[in-house]
């Protein structure tokens, strides 16, 4: 392989680790909010999972990407909402909330997928308008022609659908919101104290409920991300543990904005790798399995907790409904 | 609003959870309306699928012996305290034991093999649970992060082992070759027929008596053990286990391992008993509705067998429903585990409250 | 000070009522505090400080009465219409988020705006001048958990006071503080209330109500039953006012028949899990045969030195020799204590000394459950401990007669006697024994003390912590006083009274006039 050839194949991987990150980003978002106040969310699977359906019907119907996404973050939050009331108003378990909400998820929507379109639970193709359509910047194809330069301008920047960009813009906001807002502040706060957030005259139930529809809100963009810019419609269990995933990236991010980017982008970067790798020869290795490369997040996520490298230390009082004492 | 919402005993272990059942019913009929289908239709057709022939029957304890593994391997951990979500791992990593064993002993007879390869499912099941208990008593990890985390490991590695080490030679399909006739868990209508008697032939296996079994050990243990003691004061109490010199650590392990193991038998009923060869996704879902089983049996053996059997109706009955109202596919129980999961569990207040105030009521009028 | 004349009082509480459950924590407690003043509030754990501060601050809702606030009649329903009201408060357990900066502590709930940076600006400047006016100087920076206690109560203190809280309630300030921080604290307060500030001071120590406070209310069971002038009171008299006069309870006991030093303490040093010091080099010994009472209020570290000796806790430093034996390396777990014969009556049977949903029966065992009386090797036979516990019912009149009772079922008293009847019946050498008539009715009462005498008398040492004076005037052979984690004083029951050991629990170390 000429050195050309190995920067094009380099890109080309780093271009499908970008797109393969964009609905890790949302989801793991969407977890660094619900727990940095204090609500623990394995349920971003299944809050995705709806909005992916939801988007696709909706984007179907109408043949618009944007009434889909609309319709997809309604959805999540839809879902979003049970596990608050759940876990905020009853005081339920927060980790069996979590799991019911991803059966009920993926059962709903390979159950209603079929009835109403008859494909075995999916959606019928989406096209045109009814998809996210990837954004060619001015003079990509020109630029890309330049060495070495234009392909990072052309595949790297260019070239994503709307949403990718959105992810960017949400993982700013959450940073700029946290950090830098009386909103933020109060959230950051009541994950790790809410009585210290209660006594200072502040709503911690208000706070939860806030932070959870958020939660709601971007695992709908995940969601309508995979039904409308990557693939073309729903699939059955389209997630396939995407959710988990980002819940991974979460912890290695230690439960912040920036790091959270780049943790799924790492993540999305060794998918991306074990797809190109697949049955290759790597001259002098041979085949690298797979599988080994997909259990990285997994596995260098379990030896984070552990301590062994670092320490991730959750917020304090996530998982711990609020109970005023006295 | 926090102190524990007081019940007689017998309503805490049948009304509240028959109650969370129907409410989560009543929903799914919601569902059911909404893709246009009569319920109550849909309800018949899977109570006659389920139950109406010999051969439901025996389907439906096919299933619901996967339920009782599962909801049992979650119970023990409920009993310590304790949130074992990583009963599909546990599973998938059980199948590997038994094949592991079934491919390189299975010349051997039956009465060596099978038994082997049944310790081979608890064995590899249990490791798989231990790792995590383990991970949380020195390392400080909880376990239920790590379960998680562990069931998409154990997926990983088994399909690695399934396409490049383990597969069978030639075949594009990720599973083993099948195993020889002396690894087969006999078929119940096989085991009866030697007896002379005739029942219907389904998958049903020796694995069901396995489970009853297995309910009977854990009821033992957990009530009319020393063991079960130690860890039923960890699950209520933590600070009265270390006044006792319970050591917690050392219970989080054990009630680990015991339900890794549990959860690993379930691969004897799929594996052993029926698919005869290690394939991909064998426990398709199975570890996590055995957290409703868990949460509506109560805990109780008793009323896991009796989950279980509920949850076998619903997926005998829901293929069935799925041949005559092709609308309503067996997605449909998913939905509605998720439902009996969020009623019986996560919103279990919901119903207890308005039930203790019956009660309150009732015991005030009555005095 | 001369609360000036004709001027309305910061505070003016009256008739307040509050029940939880079948509790009074609060009945007609009337309270009036000057403005600008410092107003202690003394008594016992228990007697309802923390409740009418709590009503005060907007948690709880009285049941009954009125409040006023510099003349006005209000409501208080939360924190927030408490803060508007310029009420401040300092909790026992600081309200602080440990890994936020000092800066993010003090805006919480008071930022100034949806965007923090132009509050902020407005918020360093008020710290600043808060650090000109009080010296209260503190790097906004920081991160709240690095920061000494000290300095996090200071964070406490300026939240309250950048909110404009012109009454400030501090409970229980001194509890974490050194000698030194405490002092400091003190000067505070004083420099406070000169600027026209108010100053509730809620505390068990009266040396700090005596050097501190201008009025002093005391708070017995829940009832207000004085308020005094400090500079007209003594610290003898507001120690007879929070004992009270209890009811004297009728123990008939024989002199101890003293038998040979059972279980000795030397030079224990003990940090709980925060590392922060609970025992400060304490020594005692008990004789076989005796009961040495250990007196104190609450959270003195008697609890942990109670939990340490079971072999709970490991202590830091020091020795524990039972019949010249050390247990620390030979018996360091429960278990092992327990075989050793170091029994152990937990102070707090609800958390510890019981499982409330057990059965009677399954409670019964707790400790002993690998007893093989029990069941065979690894069986527990429920027939068995149902017997052993119908036995023991009979013996130490428990009721209802029901074995397969849900422990939690039972009353206070007879819960407490499932304990005594389960670490007597198995022939303590040493029993230590906490709290053990904390929520017991009088008949249950009686019953206990005549149980631990006839301990006493078969040879039995004993280590009685009760924070109850009477109980321990009553039942002790000899009396050790702790207070800060030292012990400040011993004495023995014919030559000490409620208000000498009064003064050794409140730290007042020379014997008072």
């Amino acid at each position: 392989m000429s050195g050309m050839e190995i920067y094009a194949t380099l890109i080309a991987i780093l271009e499908s680790g970008l797109r393969l990150c964009v609905p890790l980003v949302f989801a793991c978002l969407a977890g660094l909010w619900s727990e940095r106040s204090g609500v623990v969310d394995i349920g971003l699977e299944g809050k995705m999972l709806v909005a992916a359906f939801a988007s696709a019907a909706a984007a179907g119907a109408t043949n618009s990407a944007v009434i889909g996404l609309g319709a997809g973050i309604i959805a999540s939050i839809g879902f979003a909402l049970i596990h608050g009331f759940a876990a905020i108003s009853q005081r339920g378990n927060q980790i069996v909330s979590g799991v019911a909400i991803n059966m009920l998820a993926a059962g709903l929507t390979a159950l209603v997928g079929n009835a109403w379109y008859n494909q075995g639970g999916r959606t019928p193709p989406l096209e045109g308008n009814a998809r996210f359509q990837p954004l060619t910047w001015p003079g990509a194809e020109t630029i890309d022609q330049i060495p070495i330069i234009g392909p990072i301008y052309a595949h790297l920047l260019s070239g994503h659908s709307a949403l990718a960009y959105c992810a960017l813009v949400a993982t700013f906001l959450s940073a700029f919101i946290l950090r830098r807002t009386r909103f933020g502040l109060r959230i950051r706060a009541v994950g790790e104290n809410p009585a210290a957030v209660d006594t200072a005259g502040v709503s911690v139930v208000r706070l939860r409920y806030s932070a959870v529809i958020i939660a709601g809100i971007l695992c709908g963009f995940a969601g309508s991300y995979l039904a409308l810019g990557q693939a073309a419609g729903f699939l059955t269990n389209m997630t396939a543990g995407k959710g988990f995933i980002a819940l991974a990236a979460l912890i290695f991010a230690k439960w912040r904005a920036w790091p959270a980017l780049g943790a799924c982008f790492l993540f999305g970067l060794l998918d991306a790798v074990a797809i190109r790798l697949q049955g290759v020869m790597v001259p002098g290795i041979g085949q690298i399995p797979v599988q080994a490369i997909q259990a990285l997040p997994y596995l260098m996520t379990v030896i984070l907790l552990a301590g062994f490298i670092g320490k991730a230390i959750p917020p304090k009082a996530s998982g711990l409904p609020y109970v005023k004492e006295r | 609003m926090s102190t524990p919402i007081e019940l007689p005993k017998w309503a805490d272990v049948s009304l509240v959870p028959i109650l969370a059942v129907i409410v989560a019913f009543l929903v799914a009929g919601l569902v059911v309306l909404g893709i246009g289908e009569n319920p109550v239709k849909a309800t018949v057709l899977l109570i006659q699928g389920a139950l109406g022939s010999g051969e439901g029957i025996g389907y439906t304890l096919y299933y619901a012996t996967n339920f009782i593994f599962t909801g049992l391997a979650v119970a023990i951990t409920f009993h310590a305290g304790l949130f074992n979500i990583g009963g599909e791992g546990q599973a998938t990593m059980g199948g590997l034991g038994a094949a592991l064993i079934c491919l390189n002993l299975d010349f051997l007879p039956w009465y060596i093999v099978l038994p082997l390869a049944i310790l081979g499912a608890m064995a590899l099941g249990a490791l798989w649970a231990f790792i995590p208990g383990y991970l949380q008593v020195k390392r400080g990890s909880h376990v239920v992060i790590t379960t998680i985390m562990f069931n998409f490991l154990a997926a990983t590695l088994v399909v690695y082992l399934l396409v490049n080490v383990i597969g069978k030679p030639g075949s594009m399909s990720p599973e083993t070759r099948v195993f020889a006739a002396s690894a087969h868990l006999p078929y119940l209508h096989e085991a009866l027929a030697y007896f002379g008697l005739k029942i219907p032939k389904s998958p049903l296996n020796l694995s069901f008596v396995l489970a009853l079994l297995a309910s009977a050990f854990v009821w033992i243990t957990v009530w009319h053990t020393k063991l079960g003691y130690a860890i039923r004061t960890v699950g209520h109490s933590p600070t009265a286990a270390t006044y006792a010199g319970i050591s917690i650590g050392r219970i989080t392990l054990i009630s680990m391992a015991m339900s890794g193991a549990l959860a690993g038998m379930l691969a004897v009923n799929e594996i052993l008993g029926v698919q005869t060869r290690l394939l991909l996704e064998f426990s398709s879902g199975y570890g996590f509705i055995g957290i409703a089983v868990a949460l509506m049996g109560r805990a109780h053996p008793v009323g896991i067998v009796l989950a279980s059997i509920l949850f076998g109706m619903l997926y005998q009955g829901g293929t069935e429903l799925s041949f005559e109202m092709p609308r309503v596919t067996r997605d449909m129980i998913v939905a509605i585990s998720g439902l009996v999961i969020l009623f019986a569990g996560a919103l279990d207040g919901l119903i207890r409250r308005p039930v203790a105030g019956v009660f309150a009521r009732f015991l005030k009028s009555g005095a | 000070m001369n609360p000036m004349a004709g001027q309305a009082p910061a505070i003016a509480l009256s008739g307040i009522d509050k029940r939880f459950g079948e509790v009074r924590a609060n009945s007609n407690v009337n309270l009036a505090v000057a403005s600008g003043s410092v107003h202690g509030i003394v008594g016992e754990n228990g007697a309802g400080k923390s409740t009418l501060m709590s009503i005060l601050y907007g948690f709880y809702e009285a049941d009954r009465g009125t409040i006023h606030i510099h003349g006005n009649q209000v409501r208080i329903r939360s924190p927030k219409e408490a803060i508007a009201l310029g009420i401040g408060m300092v909790h026992q357990h600081f309200m602080l988020v440990e890994p936020l900066s000092v800066i993010d502590n003090v805006m919480l709930g008071a930022e100034g705006g949806p965007i923090l940076a132009k509050g902020e600006a407005q918020m360093r400047a008020a710290l600043a001048q808060l650090a000109e006016t009080y010296g209260l100087v503190i790097d906004p920076d920081a991160v709240v958990g690095d920061l000494p206690v000290g300095l996090q109560q200071r964070v406490e203190i300026l939240k309250a006071l950048v909110r404009g809280a012109d009454i400030l309630i501090l409970d229980e300030p001194t509890a974490v503080l050194t000698p030194d921080e405490a002092e400091q604290l003190f000067v505070l307060l004083r420099t406070l209330a000169a600027q026209g500030k108010t100053v509730i001071l809620i505390t068990h120590k009266l040396n700090e109500i005596m050097a501190v406070t201008d009025n002093v209310s005391v708070m017995r069971r829940g009832e207000m039953v004085a308020t005094l002038k400090t500079a007209e009171t003594s610290p003898a008299q507001l120690a007879d006012q929070m004992v009270g006069r209890h009811v004297l309870l009728d123990v008939s006991k024989g002199p101890a028949k003293l038998g040979p030093v059972r279980l000795s303490v030397e030079h224990l040093i003990i940090r709980d899990a925060h590392s922060s010091l609970r025992v400060k080099d304490v020594s005692f010994e008990i004789r076989a045969g005796e009961i040495l009472g250990l007196a104190g209020v609450a959270g003195n570290g008697q609890s942990e030195l109670l939990e340490a000796l079971a072999g709970i806790i490991t202590p830091t430093l020091g020795s524990i020799t039972l019949d010249g034996q050390d247990l620390i390396t030979l018996a360091p777990t429960p278990a092992e204590r327990r075989e050793q014969g170091v029994l152990h009556i937990p102070e707090d049977r609800q958390r510890m000394g019981l499982v409330p949903a057990f059965s009677a029966a399954e409670s019964m065992i707790l400790g002993f459950q690998s007893d093989n009386a029990f069941g065979t090797g690894p069986m527990l036979s429920t027939a068995a401990i149902q017997t052993h516990t119908a036995k023991e019912m009979d013996l130490y009149d428990i009721r209802p007669r029901d074995a397969s009772l849900k422990t939690a079922k039972f009353s206070g008293g007879n819960q407490q006697k499932i304990v005594l009847a389960r670490e007597i019946e198995h022939r303590p050498k040493v029993l230590l024994v906490g709290q053990p008539t904390r929520g017991v009715d009088v008949g249950a009462i009686e019953f206990i003390h005549k149980r631990l005498i006839a301990l006493r008398d078969a040879g039995v040492a004993i280590l009685l912590v009760s924070v109850e004076l009477d109980e321990i005037m009553s039942l002790s052979d000899r009396i050790i006083v702790m207070c800060g984690g030292v012990i400040t004083g011993e004495r023995t029951p014919e030559t000490t009274s409620d208000r000498d050991l009064g003064l050794l629990m409140a730290g007042v170390t020379e014997r008072a006039a």
